[in-house]
């Protein structure tokens, strides 16, 4: 499966080339987007993403669904990253051991379940 | 504009119904509908049903059509899909549809089959709520996503898990006697907090079950109630619906819904009251923090306030604002689809005073039903009154 945009996107991540669309009123966020979901501008640039986001919350996943079996248990954040905010696995430290604050990059992982290419917030 | 009346209410037992198939389990509401308003089969003019993921757990879609035959009608039917919101929104459309004066009788309602899934696939299928290049790609699930917003809240506002215990044990508490309930089992704080965790913080015992079920509402313009001589005190008299981004991490904040706080002021200001005048809530508390959310976003409570709710007893059946009588989503069930009719079915039975439960709102005139989807991207919100 290919999704346009999104997978462009991943690429660039994984190649430490991270980006995210920033609209002329400064809102953040991820593509494919043709409009800003905050204010509709259709004026959406690549801005590069922080090379370091923070971990603003998560969770430790006990039971997960049929994708991620072999990941059990995992964390899932969301970490800010100053405009934008981006959501994924955390790798790079034991579930238990991860805290809001904590900084993380992203990056780009393999899901083990699927072999299938996962957006990382990896712990620096 | 016309007002709508509630003429009758169906609810199938909420629960595992291993051996029941969702037509089975809507056909049963709907006809319990049928007979409790007296409407004769061909003055319903249509059906607005209710279903998030029929094509999953029974390889069934265009289910609409199927449960206007359950239900012995021929009249169009149409299936409404918000997630966990979908009775919601096909019950808030067929208010419109009445209100407009484009029909006089309306069945609404949902339904869901939950149980027959392994605990992966029914994982699986709820998680399709959430934004799947960023959510699910990210090993989010239903209960990780509360359990995201959780966290924000306690970061943010403060509070514990144990304020949380304290409100399964209420919902619990309010199931007891509900027939309809899945659950009829007292639980304590310790237990709540001892319960294997499914996705830290949310515990087992802050999730709402997976449930089957059914729910349906005969809903009639004013003059049809007056002509036909029902007696069908409730009235929806407000209704709102609100939006928000689907994806929690494109919201300002994590810990509150703006959804529903669109969605009640659209309802609040359509029904012509305001959050003081609500005796009695029934909101969607698929996870323990989301019933705080729910109470915050109703306008009862400042953020961080409505954590404390519960314990402090307030939102008790013996509170000055009972929340979830009929034992909400946490201890009745939550067959997702069918939730939102089943809300407005128990604020109809409280309201008219036979629910096992209207002993605590004997003098309650307005109540407030609540419906969010997935993560609170979207939210609908009722106001029904009734003649006293
Ligand atoms: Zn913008």
């Amino acid at each position: 499966m290919t999704d346009a945009g999104y997978d462009e996107w991943l690429d660039a991540v994984g190649d430490g080339e991270g980006y995210y669309l920033e609209c002329p009123n400064g809102h953040g966020s991820l593509p494919p987007r043709r409009v800003c979901p905050h204010c509709g501008s259709t004026e959406l640039d690549h801005t590069d993403l922080s090379a370091t986001g923070t971990i603003e919350t998560f969770t430790i996943c006990y039971v997960g669904g049929p994708d991620f079996t072999d990941e059990e248990p995992y964390a899932t954040a969301i970490a800010d990253f100053g405009n934008v905010r981006l959501t994924g696995v955390v790798r790079g430290s034991d579930p238990e051991n991860v805290t809001v604050g904590m900084p993380v990059e992203a990056g780009v992982g393999t899901n083990r379940t699927t072999d299938e290419d996962l957006l990382i917030l990896r712990v620096r | 504009m016309t007002g709508v009346r509630v003429a009758g209410v169906g609810l199938t037992h909420f629960g595992r119904h291993p051996e029941r198939t969702g037509r089975d389990l809507f056909g049963e509401a709907a006809l319990t509908a049928r007979e409790e308003s007296g409407v004769p089969p061909e003055d319903i003019e249509s059906i607005n049903y209710g279903n998030f993921m029929g094509a999953l757990a029974e390889r069934q879609g265009h289910q609409a059509p199927l449960m206007a035959e359950m239900a012995g009608l021929q009249c169009p039917a149409t299936r409404y899909e918000e997630a966990c919101a979908s009775a919601g929104v096909a019950v808030r459309e067929a208010v419109r549809t009445v209100r407009s004066g484009e029909a006089d009788v309306m069945l609404a309602g949902g339904c869901e089959r939950m149980t027959n899934l392994s605990t992966a696939d029914v994982t699986e299928g709820l998680a399709t709520a959430a934004d799947e290049l960023y959510e699910i790609r990210a090993g989010m699930t239903f209960p990780g996503a509360y359990a995201l917003m959780e966290r924000a809240y306690f970061e943010g506002f403060g509070g514990s898990r144990e304020d949380l215990a304290h409100i399964a044990v209420k919902n619990h508490d309010n199931a007891l006697p509900n027939e309809y309930a899945q659950f009829h089992r007292a639980i304590t704080v310790d237990e709540v907090l001892d319960a294997p965790m499914v996705s830290d913080p949310v515990g087992l015992l802050d999730a709402c079950p997976v449930t089957d079920g059914a729910s349906a509402l005969v809903l009639v313009s004013d003059e049809y109630a007056e002509a036909e001589g029902l007696d069908a005190p409730v009235s929806i008299t407000g209704s709102g619906q609100g939006g928000d981004n689907l994806a929690l991490h494109d919201r300002e904040h994590l810990a509150v819904t703006p959804a529903t706080e669109r969605a009640a002021a659209e309802a609040y200001d359509d029904a012509g009251c305001s959050a003081d005048d609500v005796d009695v809530v029934e909101v969607h508390d698929c996870f323990t923090i989301a019933e705080v959310l729910a109470v915050e976003g109703l306008g009862f409570y400042e953020n961080g306030d409505g954590v404390g709710a519960a314990r402090r007893g307030e939102t008790t059946a013996t509170g000055e604002l009972p929340v979830n009588l009929s034992g909400g989503l946490k201890a009745k069930g939550h067959p997702v689809g069918a939730t939102g009719g089943s809300q407005i079915a128990e604020m109809t039975r409280l309201l008219r005073g036979d629910h096992p439960n209207s002993d605590y709102v004997e003098d309650a005139t307005l109540g407030v039903t609540h419906n969010a989807g997935g993560t609170v991207a979207s939210a609908v919100v009722h106001v029904l009154e009734v003649d006293r």
